[in-house]
This record gives C-alpha cells, sequence and structure tokens, in this order.
C-alpha cells in the first residue's frame, strides 16, 4: 500500500500514533506536505465524514478519527507553512449567548477541521458582538452559530442583524444549527445557511465558502 | 397544598447518580451494549470510571407555595398559560425548587480532555454526565415523591421542569436562584443565566396526579423542538412509560 494511502487507513482506523508516525516518515521521505495533507489526512477524513454520514459508523469513531488527523496535521503546519498552503478556510464558530451547550458545536468544529478548515472556537454563551467582532479580527469569511434551546434560537437573529448593521453582509455569512433550529428559521432570520447536523454543516461551509 | 418542607441540602451517594449504560449508548445514538466495538467499548468503560471517580452529587430543594411560585416566574412577565410549567403548576399538588450539581470536577476533566485534543474521552466523558445530570433530578423527584407518601400523599407522579424547556427562558433561573441560594451547595449564575458548574440542573418539581402533567403541545415554541420529550414524560406520568 502506498504511504499516503496507508496514512488515509490509519486514520480511518482512529490510529493516532500509527498517522502521526507514517506522516512523519512521508515526510521525511520528501513528499510534499500538501500531497500529504489532501491526498493522506483529507481523503482519510472524508471517507470517515461520508460514512458518518451515512450511519455506518458512530460519533465516538469520528473523534477517534479527528484525534489522529490532528496528530498527522501536527507534523504537517510547519511545512505547510513553508509551502505557503493555506487550509481551506476559516470560520468563526460558538454557541449563541445564553446557551451552555456546545457538543454539537464542538463536533461541527471537529469535523470541520477535519475537512481542512481553520476553526476559531469561541465557545458557548457567546454574544452577538463577539462573533462579528472575532470574524472581523480573524478575517473570517464564515460565522457558524448553534442553539440546544427554542429560548436561546432568537440570539442568532441579533448575529445575523448585527452583520448587517455593520456593513459586512456580503464579506461575513452565517450558518445556524442546533437541534430545534430549522430551515424555515435560518431563512427568517436571514442567516445564508443551515444544516440539520454536523456532517451537513461541513457540506453547507464547503458550499458557502465555495471550498468544495 | 401539603405542609412545606423546609429548604434542605440533599447528599447523594455517587452510586446514585451513575446512570445505565443503556441510557447513555441511547442518548449517543451507539448501538447495544453487547453490540458495542470494542474499542468503543473501551471508551464507554473509561467514561464510567472517569465520571464515578469524579462526580460529587448533591443538591438543594425546598417546598414552596403557589403563590411562592407564582413570584418566582412574575419577574419574567410572561403569562402563566404561555409557559408549560406555568400551566401545569396551578394543578400540582406540591410544588419544591430545586438546584442539583454534579460538581466542578467532571466539567474541568471535559475541558482538560478537549483541551488536550482527547476528543473520543471527552466527549464519552460528557455524555455519561449529561445523562448523570438528568438522573440527579429524577432521583430529586423520586425522594420528593417519597417524602410526599409519608406525609400521606402516595402515588403522586414528580417531574422536574427546568429554565431553558419548554418556554421558560434561561433568565428565569435569576428568580430561582433568588429564591433557592444554591450557592452553599457550590452554584452560581453568570450573567447570561448559565449555571456553573456546567452539569448543574436546577427547576421545580412538580407533584400530582399523572393529569397534572398534561398538556396540548401547541405552544408556540413547540413547533421548534424536535425532542417531543414532553410525549415520554407525560406517558411516564400516566402509568403508560
Amino acid at each position: 500500500m502506498e504511504l499516503l494511502e496507508k496514512i488515509a487507513s490509519a486514520l480511518q482506523q482512529g490510529d493516532e500514533q500509527q498517522v502521526g508516525a507514517l506522516t512523519t516518515e512521508a515526510v521525511g521521505a520528501g513528499l510534499p506536505a500538501g500531497d500529504v495533507l489532501r491526498s493522506g489526512l483529507l481523503a482519510g477524513m472524508s471517507v470517515v465524514g461520508e460514512q458518518f454520514r451515512l450511519r455506518e459508523i458512530f460519533l465516538p469513531d469520528v473523534l477517534l478519527a479527528a484525534r489522529a488527523m490532528y496528530a498527522g496535521l501536527a507534523v504537517l503546519k510547519p511545512r505547510l507553512a513553508q509551502e505557503g498552503i493555506a487550509l481551506r478556510g476559516k470560520v468563526v464558530i460558538g454557541s449563541v449567548k445564553g446557551d451552555l451547550h456546545d457538543i454539537g458545536k464542538n463536533l461541527v468544529s471537529i469535523l470541520l477541521k477535519g475537512a481542512g478548515f481553520e476553526v476559531i472556537d469561541l465557545g458557548h454563551d457567546v454574544a452577538p458582538e463577539a462573533f462579528v467582532e472575532a470574524a472581523v479580527r480573524e478575517r473570517a469569511p464564515l460565522i457558524g452559530m448553534s442553539a440546544l434551546l427554542t429560548t436561546t434560537m432568537p440570539r442568532m437573529r441579533e448575529v445575523v442583524d448585527l452583520v448587517r448593521q455593520r456593513g459586512l453582509a456580503g464579506q461575513v455569512r452565517t450558518i445556524v444549527g442546533g437541534a430545534p433550529v430549522s430551515a424555515d428559521f435560518a431563512r427568517e432570520i436571514g442567516a445564508d445557511g443551515y444544516a440539520c447536523d454536523a456532517a451537513a454543516a461541513v457540506e453547507r461551509v464547503k458550499a458557502l465558502l465555495g471550498a468544495a | 397544598m401539603l405542609r412545606p418542607a423546609a429548604r434542605h441540602v440533599v447528599r447523594f451517594a455517587k452510586a446514585e447518580a451513575l446512570p445505565v449504560t443503556r441510557e447513555i449508548l441511547e442518548a449517543q445514538g451507539l448501538p447495544e451494549e453487547d453490540a458495542l466495538a470494542p474499542r468503543l467499548r473501551t471508551l464507554l468503560d473509561g467514561g464510567i470510571a472517569a465520571y464515578s471517580a469524579l462526580v460529587e452529587p448533591r443538591a438543594v430543594c425546598e417546598e414552596l407555595s403557589y403563590a411562592r411560585f407564582s413570584s418566582v416566574l412574575e419577574p419574567l412577565a410572561i403569562p402563566d398559560e404561555d409557559l408549560v410549567v406555568g400551566h401545569v403548576y396551578p394543578r400540582a399538588q406540591a410544588l419544591a425548587l430545586f438546584v442539583a450539581t454534579l460538581g466542578e470536577a467532571i466539567p474541568a476533566r471535559i475541558g482538560r480532555l478537549f483541551g488536550d485534543d482527547a476528543l473520543a474521552e471527552a466527549w464519552m466523558l460528557d455524555a455519561v454526565a449529561s445523562a448523570g445530570a438528568d438522573l440527579l433530578a429524577e432521583r430529586l423527584a423520586d425522594r420528593f415523591a417519597e417524602t410526599l407518601a409519608e406525609r400521606g400523599s402516595a402515588d403522586l407522579r414528580v417531574l422536574p421542569y427546568s429554565p431553558g424547556y419548554c418556554g421558560w427562558p434561561t433568565e428565569g433561573q435569576r428568580p430561582l436562584f433568588d429564591a433557592l441560594r444554591p450557592e452553599e451547595i457550590g452554584v452560581t449564575l453568570n450573567d447570561s443565566c448559565l449555571m456553573s458548574p456546567l452539569k448543574s440542573v436546577s427547576g421545580v418539581l412538580v407533584a400530582g396526579d399523572g393529569e397534572t402533567h398534561r398538556f396540548r403541545p401547541d405552544f408556540q415554541f413547540c413547533s421548534e423542538c424536535r425532542t417531543r420529550e414532553c410525549g415520554r414524560r407525560l406517558a411516564w406520568a400516566l402509568g403508560r412509560g
């Protein structure tokens, strides 16, 4: 099996040590970091994401794979910088103000990183201003918001409104998700995107950022 | 209304706060225990072991009158008929405010695990703890039912209702905390009315017959709810669950 295929396979098994070792071996063998990223790590994570979407594997399997991905990325990051290769794009993400539920948001964050995005995770209980300020500061073209409670969903509208008020519409897009959130609600508040689950969120982010 | 019991701190044995494995797995959409892949079994065992070592379950509880509970809802300026709990509590035979927590050690460990990129381990511990926090509220409800039975009111169905759910805004925690003062068990509110430690639960225990808990799920917020947990709760209250 080719080295990059071995990396992808080890990643699918969630074998963190093996992914780290194989990535080191690949870099040592002179393979371009961009190739190792795309054909090794991202290729493996893509399979994991698809298996998860099809419910062939479970969430903890994805998390084990993600950790293995991080082990490979840790080896690659300095090389990627040297080669001038950027990740797919930057996303600011958080659970809205008043909502402490961040497991769903964490999963989206993990899958986005696994898909090659840089994620600025603001945590939970995030004020509307904090979302927008982080997007401006980090020059992130996308804000992702999560809410688990019907009582905190209105905060999403405040963020969307604030993006408009600051004249950032079109430059900074918004995507919403979480158990009580629906596509209708997303349209109603003027969000640019909605995702019904974490796997769908990754696909929607790719589409919104033109990174498919 | 029965003679109210005074505010008191409730201590639980660790074992009382340990959720059953089936519920932990179900909540994550994982297969049943005997069909679990070895690596997931290892994760589950690790999560339960960490939880059991770290959990410090405790609660504070106080029985209160309709009028006093009404004063807990009043600052929200939401008509009772627009809240599930507002709809239910006037039919109750007894009410008790509560705040329960698993303690600080578990959320701290979860945070460290996420910080160390031990994602699956963090996730599993969080799942065990979420089930544990729900269980703690159920344990309190059981104890309240036992107390009421000792006072002659047997066969009451006690269910917890919490701010953040079924139209009761999280801001409702402020007057609840003012009334109950749970700082004694180490639970505080931040500016957004969120509890610290994270794995804590608050609300009111509503005791009555099964019909006490019945309501038509046609509130405005019901259309946005995907869990429909109320159906399971009502089935239990009516003795069908």
